[in-house]
């Protein structure tokens, strides 16, 4: 299993899923950090069939809230995005799919944030969530092994 | 809409750029009254951050400036640094920079031709969609662009926000070995960025050029980089030390970042076009022969073909990427000391979206007193704003919806990065 925590640790909440990566290194589990930009996301599973991505969102669920996707359903994302030099995560898994990339089996934490203000730190709902999903993922590796 | 009455153009947000603005045109008939490119996202204030910092942080601050461009910063900084502080770098240095420079116009281009610009040509809403259609075009993207990425890794230490740039050199340079192991990746991204050349080449484009000032540097033995006078077709050849005593920054209400002209005339074009208009004679024959082959020759005065021209420069980055590594010895040392001494120092180096000056006064103790950042999007600005003023007349007669995707197009064909210029898309055109 490849375990992928995108985000960036100097924008709030969107430190989620690196925090996620950084806890579960504690635990000795492997898992790499990305950006989060679509080429970069998509080289990095390449090759794998089972691929877990844990990510910052924003559905308008209260703070905190755990989402998990399955990628083999189509996933939304934003048709005009105010920044899209670089394809986020969501457009990654629809640009992928559309080019027949995509892992044999994908699924996506999505942590729900609030605040992604320039060197704030994570919200304690968040943090809070990170903890939830380090658990959830790390039973799953500790019982596959 | 309204006809051929007045009415507004708005772009609510600009797509497929980097940053936050808005576009807003004003019609009263067939005529535009006003037109105001507007750069929302706030103010970045990088100039004031490295006030009171070492030199020595200049690169990895800067670098933070763009996601997309960070070498260009990079290299601008270090470049003036170098200059105020009367360092030479090694020749295997400044090849190392070239090559490191390569990288980014390579990632950054395929992303731009690709995954930005085409779907505009080929009337699709985004790379998605048409990726659905044409699924092999945007596989070409992603590895064109991951050899640009593994370019900028091993030089700069990682993709995004590189480490390993500093005043003097590099902090840590890499073997022989390691750069030959990115040829046969080269191979195939030269091969594929000329197929890019005759694929964009065939791609239909709006009849409309215009009377472009081109401003770009200019060395004498090769395409630009990170040396050269700045040149323009009206007569501009300067040192980049002149450059604030010939072009000016002013405050328009409707932005956040500072608008540029030539002092005394007006707007002028930085970027792909202006390099290609201005330095066609120092294309790699790979290059040349490609850009002939499918007639495109200087002077490009249609911004839509800036597409083709990116192309042109891909081709080039990757020989040039290729020609560096078949010389490339490794320096003595990876970088030459830097002293803490008074100076002053600019540079101009040439960001994949146009020339970037930046100045910097450093104190005695190595400290920077004074910086001043001028990205290639702020001084596109006015530039953008004249051409919608045009186009957007040839547009009075189109269905509103179309003019504004039109409009938005146009923009576009810019490349901008917002972010690096607030320190900007929405497109809104009013008729009355």
């Amino acid at each position: 299993m490849l375990i992928i925590g995108c985000g960036n640790l100097q924008r709030g909440d969107d430190g989620a899923g690196i925090m996620a990566v950084e806890r579960l290194r504690a635990l000795g589990i492997a898992a790499e950090v990305c950006a989060g930009e679509a080429s970069e996301l998509i080289g990095t599973w390449s090759g794998a069939d089972d691929v877990i991505v844990i990510d910052a969102v924003v559905t308008c669920a209260p703070v905190g809230a755990v989402h998990v996707w399955d990628g083999q359903h189509p996933l939304e994302y934003g048709k005009s995005s105010g920044s899209t030099h670089g394809l986020g995560v969501a457009e990654a898994i629809e640009l992928a799919r559309a080019i027949n990339c995509l892992p044999e089996r994908l699924r996506v934490y999505g942590i729900e944030g609030k605040s992604f203000g320039i060197g704030s730190g994570v919200s304690p709902e968040v943090e809070r969530a990170v903890h939830e999903v380090v658990t959830r993922i790390a039973a799953e590796v500790n019982a596959g092994q | 809409m309204s006809g051929r009455g007045g009415r507004t153009i708005t772009v609510d947000t600009l797509a497929r750029v980097e940053g936050e603005g808005a576009l807003y045109i004003k019609m009263a008939g067939d005529r535009v009254a006003d037109v105001k490119l507007k750069i929302y996202e706030p103010p970045r204030l990088f100039e004031a951050f490295l006030r009171g910092r070492h030199f020595s942080e200049a690169p990895d601050i800067t670098a933070r400036i763009c996601g997309i461009c960070p070498i260009a910063y990079q290299m601008s900084a270090v470049h003036a640094i170098e200059r105020a502080l009367g360092i030479k770098i090694a020749p295997e240095v400044r090849l190392l920079r070239r090559l490191f420079y390569c990288g980014e116009w390579i990632e950054s281009h395929a992303l731009h031709v690709y995954m930005l610009h085409a779907p505009d040509f080929l009337g699709y809403a985004d790379v998605i969609e048409m990726a659905k259609d044409h699924g092999e075009v945007v596989e070409k993207a992603l590895r064109l662009k991951k050899i640009g990425n593994q370019i900028v890794q091993l030089i700069g230490g990682r993709e995004i926000h590189p480490i390993s740039a500093a005043v003097g050199g590099f902090h840590k340079t890499p073997s022989k070995r390691q750069l030959r192991e990115l040829v046969s990746d080269l191979e195939w991204a030269l091969e594929a960025s000329l197929e890019t050349v005759r694929w964009t080449s065939t791609l239909q484009f709006p009849d409309f050029e215009q009377d472009y000032e081109f401003v770009a540097l200019r060395h004498p033995e090769e395409y630009p980089f990170c040396e050269g006078r700045l040149v323009s077709n009206r007569g501009v050849d300067i040192d980049a030390a002149e450059y604030e005593d010939c072009f000016t920054e002013f405050h328009v209400k409707h932005s956040n970042a500072l608008h540029s002209m030539v002092r005394g005339r007006g707007s002028y074009l930085v970027g792909p076009l202006a390099r290609f208009n201005l330095n066609f004679d120092k294309l790699p024959e790979v290059a040349r022969k490609a850009a002939l082959g499918v007639g495109l020759k200087p002077p490009v005065k249609n911004l839509f073909r800036s597409i083709v021209v990116r192309a042109v420069e891909l081709v080039f980055a990757c020989a040039e990427a290729l020609r560096i590594i078949a010389e490339y010895e490794p320096p003595d040392a990876p970088r030459v000391e830097a002293p803490n001494r008074t100076g002053v120092g600019q540079a101009i180096t040439e960001a994949p979206r146009g020339i970037l000056y930046h100045r910097y006064a450093i104190d005695e103790h190595g400290l920077i007193v004074t910086a001043k950042i001028v990205p290639p999007t702020s001084q596109n600005q006015k530039r953008i704003e004249d051409d919608l003023r045009e186009y957007a007349a040839q547009l009075a007669a189109w269905p509103l919806e179309e003019a504004t995707w039109k409009c938005e197009q146009a923009v576009r064909c810019y490349d901008p990065c917002i972010s690096c210029a607030t320190h900007f898309l929405r497109v809104v055109i009013e008729r009355d």
